[in-house]
């Protein structure tokens, strides 16, 4: 586009000459005091500016300043050094744990696939059941049963992640000399579901059932609570809606097609979105508590990688290094659901 | 109107009873188990007798643990921890929250971004390691040796807390605070006397979020409180654990009571008082998840 010079100058017709225009004058006063009229506007409202500075002051300490720690995956580790004056290591770590062929880097992809694994097989397994759930809800009409099932499936949720996943350890512990084992074992063996050898040896010391434990124990705790925000969009259905299914000759399971399922399609897109977001942001501490050295084969995700090289070893370069691959492409799938949740249902996540 | 139910109907509603009382089940089940474990004699509970009800009724098991200065300690470690760590956070979430609900405030999108970012990129434990032992030696130097408070302070925080109150206060009618402008009240006093009495029921959600991401936090606080005398409830069980589940230790076990009854134990000690406050709470913890931060 050509620039206008009428939008600097204009042509005074009475003296035929060009001068300023006055509407510029504003536009480079406004300019050149730009920094002045925040320093007012600041300082007009200033009690609101105070308002921020812990929020700030916490968020850039112990948010913000970890960040900076991360220049430590491009050096090489010195603890005695501060990160800034060590020595540059480049994208070695980076290189090594992608295509170093060694052990390392084994673990590194073993640890990245459970990750996703998990948080997969979480989608797959998990992230259904709120939903059945809340459909079974709806149909008790009773309301004194219907809140007594509510409360007790809440009710692992209360629990801390350290006491569910003591539980859970005590459950399905491995019999010795001093103890049985667990109940769960117990039931599972006489069963025939698992062999008596093999419940023996405890079910948290075999890699084939991590996942399983690790997901069972997700739906016990989480369901019954991940179940409210489906409840609450079926019961906001009006039951008009049903009554007209009804008389056009609807079934319960037409009604459930034609009705139930497009009410909360919205709630159940959003929260499928959110999921997928969040697919490698797992929880550490369950991992953490659950696993040990025999499962690590199945058990082992990138973040308790990092915490066993970086914090209980001293290998905290690579350590970081692998965690941010993580977590950079962890924020790319966040950043990618939310605009498609965006651009599906103009719902903004964030 | 009554009408009769089709067979379809039927069918379902017993399908969803049957399986819907079975999961409530389930989920109770553990509970009562760690339950009757707790209180049942020690040849009951190793050879695994315990189904349902206790048997051989004990409570030596619970006296141990009564009588264990090192739980009491950790107990009130972690109502300390929640307290202080919850009266924080409300405060510097309340006025963060506040400020960025106002939309005349400068950068105000800035300051947006710099909340959210953090919840979708976490520089990972390293560097936050890192991080608190650099703020550990901070405090250290100042003379704050106990180092719940850097539990307190320095954890914690969670940008979707403050994002549920922002939302909150953007909801409150501007007419209702030129009302109190006019009427004289200064900044502080708006927040105070009408914004926070105007939102008491998503306080009381986000507070509860913060009580209990405090009463359950292990991690951190393993790794930076290095006094076992400051170690909070979490921490304490999980050692416990730790402790009774090595067989090398457990050999020379010599009491009336399994040594998992004293496992159990301590988890039904940790529930209950939960369960006391769980009917006061019940409300606003189904409340949280609908509003859910859902923004349009």
């Amino acid at each position: 586009m050509e620039s206008k010079a009428s939008d600097f100058l204009v042509f005074d017709e009475v003296t035929k000459t060009y001068r300023e225009n006055p509407e510029q004058v504003v536009r480079d006063d406004v300019e050149k005091h730009y920094w002045r009229n925040v320093g007012l506007t600041i300082l007009k409202d200033w009690r609101l500016y105070i308002m921020l500075i812990p929020m700030i002051l916490v968020f850039l300490f112990w948010r913000y300043f970890p960040m900076y720690e991360l220049l430590g995956s491009f050096k090489v580790s010195d603890e005695v050094k501060p990160v800034a004056e060590q020595f540059f290591a480049g994208f070695s770590y980076f290189k090594r744990l992608l295509v170093g062929g060694d052990g390392m880097s084994t673990e590194f992809w073993r640890a990245f696939r459970n990750t996703f694994l998990l948080s997969f097989y979480g989608l797959c397994f998990g992230f259904p059941m709120p939903i059945i759930l809340a459909l079974f809800f709806n149909e008790i009409k009773s309301n004194l049963v219907r809140s007594t099932c509510q409360v007790l499936t809440y009710l692992p949720k209360f629990m801390s992640t350290v006491v569910m996943t003591t539980l859970v350890t005590m459950l399905v512990k491995q019999g010795s000399l001093i103890s049985g084992m667990g109940i769960v074992s117990q039931a599972l063996s006489s069963l025939g579901l698992i062999s008596r050898e093999v419940a023996n040896a405890g079910l948290l010391n075999n890699p084939g059932f991590f996942r399983a434990i690790y997901q069972i124990s997700g739906i016990w705790e989480g369901a019954g609570y991940d179940s409210i925000v489906y409840f609450a969009a079926i019961i906001a259905i009006s039951p008009t809606s049903y009554e007209a299914a009804q008389i056009d000759g609807a079934g319960k399971m037409a009604q459930m097609r034609y009705v139930v399922l497009p009410s909360i399609l919205s709630t159940i897109v959003i929260m499928l979105i959110t999921r997928i977001g969040s697919l490698l942001n797992i929880g550490y501490e369950k991992v953490l508590l659950l696993y040990n050295p025999k499962t690590y084969v199945t058990a082992d995700v990138v973040s308790t990688f990092a915490n066993r090289y970086g914090l209980e070893g001293a290998a905290k370069g690579i350590a970081s290094a692998a965690e941010m691959m993580n977590n950079v492409i962890g924020m790319l799938l966040v950043i990618g659901a939310n605009t498609i949740a965006r651009k599906a249902s103009n719902v903004s996540l964030y | 109107m009554k009408r009769k139910l089709e067979a379809s109907e039927l069918i379902f509603k017993i399908i969803s009873y049957t399986l819907l009382l079975m999961f409530s089940l389930i989920c109770l089940y553990p509970f009562l188990y760690a339950i009757s474990s707790a209180i049942s004699g020690r040849a009951a509970v190793e050879y695994g007798q315990i189904v349902l009800f206790p048997k051989d009724v004990q409570f030596q098991a619970f006296k141990r643990m009564f009588n264990d200065n090192m739980f009491w300690n950790a107990y009130s470690n972690t109502l300390f921890l929640t307290f202080y760590g919850t009266v924080w956070a409300l405060f510097v979430a309340i006025l963060g929250g506040y400020a960025l609900s106002k939309r005349r405030l400068l950068f105000r999108r800035f300051f947006n971004f710099f909340l959210v970012f953090t919840m979708w990129f976490s520089a990972g434990l390293v560097p936050q390691y890192l991080n608190y032992l650099q703020t550990k030696a901070v405090f250290n130097s100042v003379g704050i040796t106990d180092d719940k408070w850097l539990v307190v302070i320095a954890m914690g925080m969670a940008a979707m807390n403050i994002i549920l109150l922002r939302n909150a206060f953007e909801g409150v009618p501007s007419e209702i605070e030129e009302a109190a402008i006019v009427d004289g009240a200064t900044e502080f006093q708006v927040l105070t006397k009408v914004f926070i009495p105007m939102c008491k029921s998503t306080i009381a959600t986000v507070a509860l979020f913060f009580a209990i991401s405090r009463w359950n936090g292990y991690f951190w606080a393993r790794q930076m409180i290095s006094n076992p005398n400051e170690h909070p409830l979490q921490v304490f069980i999980r050692l416990k654990l730790e402790e009774f589940t090595d067989p090398d230790r457990m050999s020379g076990w010599n009491e009336l009571y399994a040594s998992d009854s004293v496992i159990y134990a301590l988890i039904v000690c940790s529930i209950v008082p939960i369960l006391i406050i769980y009917p006061f709470i019940q409300k606003y913890f189904a409340k949280g998840v609908n509003v859910g931060g859902v923004k349009e």
